[in-house]
């Protein structure tokens, strides 16, 4: 079952060593922990709120449970994992620092993008509009969005400080996940960069 | 070695050095009753064990010879099913207890062969059931099993198997199971023994002695159990308020369509199961809690696994509903256990792991694929 895995998915799979153990968090079909188990011998392992998407990767003979970020991953036992996954998915959950919290205790590493809210097409909506933005990632209303979290990539700089995580790579990508060239400058990126992709530790 | 057993002949192996069941008896002779589908490769690691529930039997995947109905598991067991007999040797045994050949309440007494054990037989429990199919699996000289798969009572030896033997199973798949029996599910089970021994011709359980068995009893059992199998909404789908043959409930024999189809489940079951096996069966489901026996933690039972775990529940399960099954999941998740979880829709309720369930089929099929790859069998 190969496939062609999304860009975003091959930046995080670049950041990942071989033959190591992860568990990624909203794995939506597999894709990313098919790729890591077929071409890197990883043991790779999904949670994935969305029943439908469990159905279809464990049909695939993927190891994924269904289940949620905000209550699930307390049940992990203290570093599980080499690394743990969250795909443009943190802005979607009810408690992003705990669940970056979690990663950081079920795993020596996580791995998080996200879409930057600092985007200047989305500062200049709201700017000239006063309306909340409206693009291809932020697709949805205010009132029926999922994403009720959102942030900047200057933003989760801060958090990493704030809770003591060393950010030991990190990048700015674009909208399908190919790779920008904003790395020297968080400002810049946090500008230009659709999405956030970080790959943390503990300190 | 092989015996008959009953009016119909079943496949049979006998053991006589002893067995050691829970409750602290020993039972002098152990017969096995089986059915295997398929063949064994070299190596002997494509064997797959199914568990059969309840009122289930190893007739896994053809027709019953006692009632003639197709194998229980028609859908997921056969050349091309899921569960594919034309790439794994699959195995089903009668339990512990059961009354289609495997020793139970019917066989021959220890220590009175000229009659049953009847009431006299020891409680046993789902591990026991489990160390009895341990000791023919042994007996075929299968050092691992490549899954073990049940729904039901066959979730729950699933699960047994998993604690007991974990080296021995290199997949499990309970389905439709939980940890423990619910008081709730004691409740219903209770009903139905009630009903056994309230049945005149129960006789304290020495039914055969008088030439009769509880019919109306076990009926009745039958009745309460199959309730708590289907859903009210399949139930409402299937008879609603229909009447049977009137236009109004004008005299006391005028019934609800879903009346006369309870008592067609109650009497076609008599005639093919043994009360005092019905007694002993549903006493073992109700003793089963993992948790309990691991200083109330259910992870302990399955500290270090390696084993690979497909849990399945169906949404409109009442009997063994889906937060069961979510809290193996994540009891699983505690020892950091290889876990695939899904919950199906369907509106069937527990029966739907029974029936033709395409998305179940489909998981289950996608899941062995992936464990036959690990386990580079594929």
């Amino acid at each position: 079952m190969t496939k062609q895995m999304r860009v975003d998915l091959a930046l995080i799979a670049g950041m990942i060593k071989p033959r190591s153990r992860v568990l990624d968090i909203g794995c939506s079909d597999g894709a990313l922990i098919d790729h890591l188990f077929r071409n890197l011998g990883c043991d790779a392992r999904g949670l994935e709120l969305d029943m439908d998407a469990v159905t279809q990767a464990v049909t695939h003979g993927l190891p994924v449970m269904q289940g949620d970020a905000d209550t699930d991953l307390a049940t992990y036992p203290d570093g599980a994992f080499d690394y743990v996954v969250l795909s443009r998915t943190l802005q979607a959950v009810e408690k992003p620092r705990e669940v970056l919290r979690q990663m950081l205790r079920i795993g020596t590493h996580a791995i998080v993008s996200f879409p930057n809210f600092g985007h200047w097409s989305l500062r200049l909506q709201l700017l000239f509009n006063g309306r909340m933005p409206m693009t291809r990632t932020w697709n949805r209303m205010w009132y029926e969005t999922p994403n009720i979290h959102p942030c900047t990539i200057q933003d989760f700089f801060g958090l990493c400080v704030a809770d003591g995580y060393i950010v030991e790579a990190w990048l700015a990508a674009d909208e399908a996940g190919a790779r920008q060239p904003w790395r020297r400058s968080p400002g810049l990126a946090n500008l230009f960069g659709e999405q956030g992709v970080f790959l943390l530790r503990k300190a | 070695m092989d015996q008959s057993a009953a009016q119909v002949q079943h496949e049979c192996v006998t053991f006589t050095e002893g067995f050691d069941l829970d409750c602290g008896r020993r039972l002098a002779t152990l017969t096995i009753a089986y059915r295997c589908y398929g063949a064994l490769n070299a190596d002997k690691s494509n064997a797959i064990l199914i568990c059969h529930a309840l009122t289930g039997d190893q007739y896994v995947a053809e027709a019953n010879p006692e009632t003639g109905k197709p194998g229980w598991w028609n859908h997921v067991v056969g050349p091309g099913r899921p569960v594919d007999t034309e790439k794994f040797f699959v195995i089903c045994t009668n339990v512990l207890g059961g009354c289609m050949g495997t020793t139970g309440p019917r066989s021959p007494h220890d220590e009175r062969p000229s009659e049953p054990w009847g009431t006299d037989f020891p409680a046993v429990t789902i591990h026991d059931m489990v160390r009895a199919q341990k000791r023919f699996i042994d007996h075929l000289g299968i050092a691992r099993l490549f899954a073990v798969i049940g729904g039901s009572m066959g979730g729950l030896q699933v699960l047994s198997w998993a604690a007991l033997f974990p080296d021995t199973v290199f997949a499990a798949v309970p389905v439709a199971a939980a940890a423990y029996h619910s008081a709730q599910n004691i409740a219903f089970h209770e009903i139905g023994r009630q009903a056994i021994a309230a049945d005149p011709s129960f006789h304290g359980g020495r039914y055969w002695a008088h030439g009769v068995t509880p019919e109306r009893g076990l009926a009745v059992a039958r009745m309460t159990a199959h309730i708590t199998y289907v859903s009210e909404a399949a139930l409402t789908r299937k008879f609603g308020r229909k009447l049977q043959d009137a236009e109004n409930l004008s005299s006391l024999g005028d019934r609800f369509e879903v009346e006369s189809y309870l008592q067609y489940q109650g009497s076609s079951f008599v005639r093919r199961f043994d009360a005092n096996s019905y007694l002993t069966i549903t006493r073992s489901m109700d003793l089963f809690d993992l948790a309990a026996e691991h200083d109330g933690q259910l992870a302990n039972a399955f500290a270090g696994t390696k084993t690979r775990f497909l849990l399945v529940s169906f949404s409109s399960d009442w009997l063994f509903p889906t937060a069961q099954s979510r809290a193996i999941a994540r009891a699983l998740n505690h020892v950091a256990a290889n876990v695939s979880f899904v919950e199906i829709t369907s509106d069937k309720g527990h029966d739907a792991f029974l029936l033709d369930e395409p998305d179940f089929h489909r998981t289950l099929r996608g899941f062995i694929a992936g464990c036959a790859e690990h386990a580079r069998l594929a």
